[in-house]
């Protein structure tokens, strides 16, 4: 192969994969794959995702410069496959994922403890070749930290406020942390598997709860994919009903995270106010669209409900009246000397780490990524509207408070701006249906980040695979390393300002 | 600050009426109460949540709950850091086979009289990952780990839903329930 082969000269030395849209798959020969990853280690390109099939593993590729997407695959009939960890780490936990879900073993990866199988599951390879399981938990091997006075502390899976469940290893000094572990997977709730032979309909639920709170999101993203596959575009109007029920569930998320991140500081005034605001924002959305969370509102082919001139207009006044309640809590938060000690320079995530990672959202935003896929590789109707990619380069918990206040206001404008030109016409296209196996892939921007569908439709229109890839599985194991150096009183803020998904990664 | 803090004393509060006791919790938990818990619990109920697996979608509910337009503290109830210093345990689901043993250990560290409050169509066994291997049971719902005395469904259940379900739980536990049916 060429030395500096780009991504379109790499797929073109595999085997196309024929019905695979809207980006090129390719399935690789061993040695193709390794030239390949030698390839990477070379370039920038961000890794969008990595998952197993029974026999074989895909991964997900974005040479952001060049403006490429593509997926390269590999057969693995001997159940194994050259890892990618050393050139991406950001593979290390995906591929240990498709250790315990497929049997895939990844040769040459730093890390062969199971991940999301913690040995309590009655079989083992639930998606592969499955063998019944004793479900007896197995004890994990932490990474070691040795030195003088030197504790340790073990946190959850059961943390003491209303958050999701997962394990924190504290290796620490005194106050200071010298390392934290995740141990993540409590959640799983085998949703690649009760995904295989679904309908699309019950997929889309499925998929619309693989984290509650991004809904939107991975509706939209999952609908887009069947579309894909299908090789259809929803209506005009669709499109715009998903981009304005999309930036709803952003602003009740950023609302309700920076609320939170001040009262992990202990300013809960912010916190009340941010509350109000995000009940607003899902008190009208259930009066527009029936669902306060506006679950199961997209479907493939279209959304399940239209916007009536009564709710837009109700829209329209939330719009003005958050942009007033923003101004006032910020100035409020600007000019408190006292909460900005906590969030400014705690938690420092360099640059370099986010780009290694392709970590997305107000995460790789607050440390100078600008990645936002309604942007690149885009999708309508972001074309036709116009917002700013807020970008900041301090990368500590204010920088990524503020990406969110900066992305408030660029939502209250997107909304302002589908409201005023909202297309007339269906809101439900043709159905989406095929008449041989097809691929289908879409990626959407989430309040948190980039959120990945990728999916098989069999000849009947069932899914035969699908892997939603949530923009947490870039940002989690950078928490680790923000946290280092810190005091552990300021883990909650830290893990508050990256608000990662436990049930998005944890599937 | 000052301005708001003033702005706040001049408003009227944005807290709204609660619901009354949801008529379907009342009638499940009629069955259940028992002389001892009421004199124990007495006027308030500390709740612990535990997030058995849920999408995190009703905690966003459960969170909303403690926002100023519910309101959850005025009737008495209150959040709490750690089971053994709660009378109620609020659990969402569908409960995952990596979360059975933290569900039942938090179960056991909760001091008797307690309440179990099943939240959400998972944690009632009628969700969308009910029959997966990665769930507890046939369903993942909680009773197939702890014995559960109220049901809320919703997917997840609305904060008005919640608080109906917690208010009858305060009844029962302040003994109105069994009277009303006594008379």
């Amino acid at each position: 192969m060429h030395s500096a082969a780009s991504l379109g000269e790499i797929v073109a030395r595999g085997k196309a994969v024929g019905n695979h849209r809207p980006w090129p798959r390719a399935v690789l020969d061993a040695n193709a794959w390794r030239d390949a990853i030698a390839r990477i280690a070379e370039t920038d390109w961000t890794l969008l995702g990595l998952w197993g099939e029974a026999a074989a593993v895909h991964m997900a590729l974005h040479d952001e410069a060049g403006g490429e997407i593509a997926i390269l695959s590999l057969e693995c009939p001997d159940g194994h496959f050259p890892s990618l960890a050393s050139v991406r780490p950001s593979a290390i936990r995906l591929e240990r994922t498709a250790a315990d879900l497929f049997g895939l073993v990844p040769h040459g990866s730093s890390d062969s403890r199971p991940w999301l199988d913690h040995g309590r599951w009655p079989i083992t390879h639930p998606l592969g070749n499955c063998i019944p399981a004793g479900g007896a938990a197995r004890p994990y091997p932490f990474l070691a930290a040795e030195g003088e006075g030197l504790h340790q502390i073990p946190v959850g899976p059961v943390h003491a406020g209303i958050i999701e469940p997962g394990h924190f290893r504290f290796h620490a000094n005194g106050e200071t942390v010298v390392r934290l572990e995740e141990r993540l997977g409590y959640v799983h709730k085998g949703i690649e598997s009760l995904l295989v032979g679904a309908t699309v309909e019950r997929a889309s639920q499925i998929v619309g709860r693989v984290s509650g709170d991004s809904t939107v999101a991975y509706a939209f993203a999952f609908a887009r994919a069947v579309e894909a596959a299908a090789g259809i575009e929803a209506p005009a109007r669709v499109q715009y009903l998903r981009a304005l029920m999309a930036e709803l569930e952003r602003l009740a998320n950023h609302f309700g995270d920076i609320g939170a991140i001040c009262n992990d500081a202990s300013f809960s005034l912010i916190q009340a106010h941010c509350m109000v605001s995000r009940e607003m924002i899902l008190q009208a959305s259930e009066a527009c669209f029936g669902h306060r969370l506006m679950m199961d509102r997209i479907v493939p082919g279209g959304v399940a409900c239209d916007l009536d001139p009564k709710g837009a207009a109700r829209l329209a006044a939330l719009a003005g009246a958050l942009g007033r309640r923003y101004a006032e809590f910020f100035e409020l938060y600007d000019n408190t000397a006292s909460l900005l000690d906590r969030t400014e320079s705690t938690g420092i995530l360099s640059s370099a780490l986010v780009r290694k990672f392709g970590a997305g959202g107000f995460v790789g935003r607050a440390s100078g990524r600008g990645f936002d896929a309604r942007r690149h590789p885009g999708y309508p109707p972001y074309g036709d509207l116009e917002f700013d990619v807020a970008v900041r380069n301090d990368g500590d918990v204010n920088g990524r408070l503020l990406v969110r206040g900066a992305e408030i206001q660029q939502s209250l404008g997107l909304i302002t701006q589908i409201l005023d030109r909202l297309p007339s016409g269906p809101i439900r296209g043709p159905n989406p249906a095929v008449s041989a196996e097809s691929e289908g892939m879409a990626v959407v921007e989430g309040f948190r980040g980039d959120i990945l569908v990728w999916l098989r439709l069999r000849e009947d229109g069932r899914i035969a695979r699908c892997h939603p890839r949530d923009p947490s599985w870039f940002q989690w194991p950078l928490l680790e390393v923000a946290i280092e150096g810190n005091i552990v009183a300021d883990f909650p803020l830290c893990n508050k300002s990256f608000n990662c998904s436990y049930s998005g990664q944890d599937l | 600050m000052r301005k708001t803090l003033f702005k706040n004393f001049v408003n009227p509060p944005l807290t709204i009426a609660g619901p009354s006791a949801s008529p379907e919790a009342i009638a499940e938990l009629a069955a259940k109460v028992d002389g001892t818990a009421r004199k124990k619990l007495g006027r308030s109920l500390s709740i612990r949540e535990v997030d058995a697996g849920s999408c995190n979608g009703c905690e966003l509910e459960i969170h909303a709950l403690n926002n100023p337009i519910y309101d959850l503290e005025r009737f008495g109830f209150r959040f709490v850091a750690s089971p053994r210093h709660a009378d109620v345990l609020l659990v969402t689901g569908p409960v995952t086979a990596n979360m059975c043993e933290a569900l039942a250990r938090a179960y056991n560290a909760t001091p008797d009289p307690k309440w179990v409050v099943a939240a959400g169509d998972c944690a009632c066994g009628t969700g969308v990952f009910a029959g997966s291997y990665a769930c507890a049971g046939a369903t993942g719902a909680v009773a197939e780990v702890v014995p559960v005395d109220l049901h809320i469904r919703g997917c997840p259940p609305t904060p008005m839903a919640l608080l109906s379900g917690l208010l009858a739980l305060l009844q029962a536990s302040e003994g109105k329930i069994s009277g009303a049916l006594k008379t």
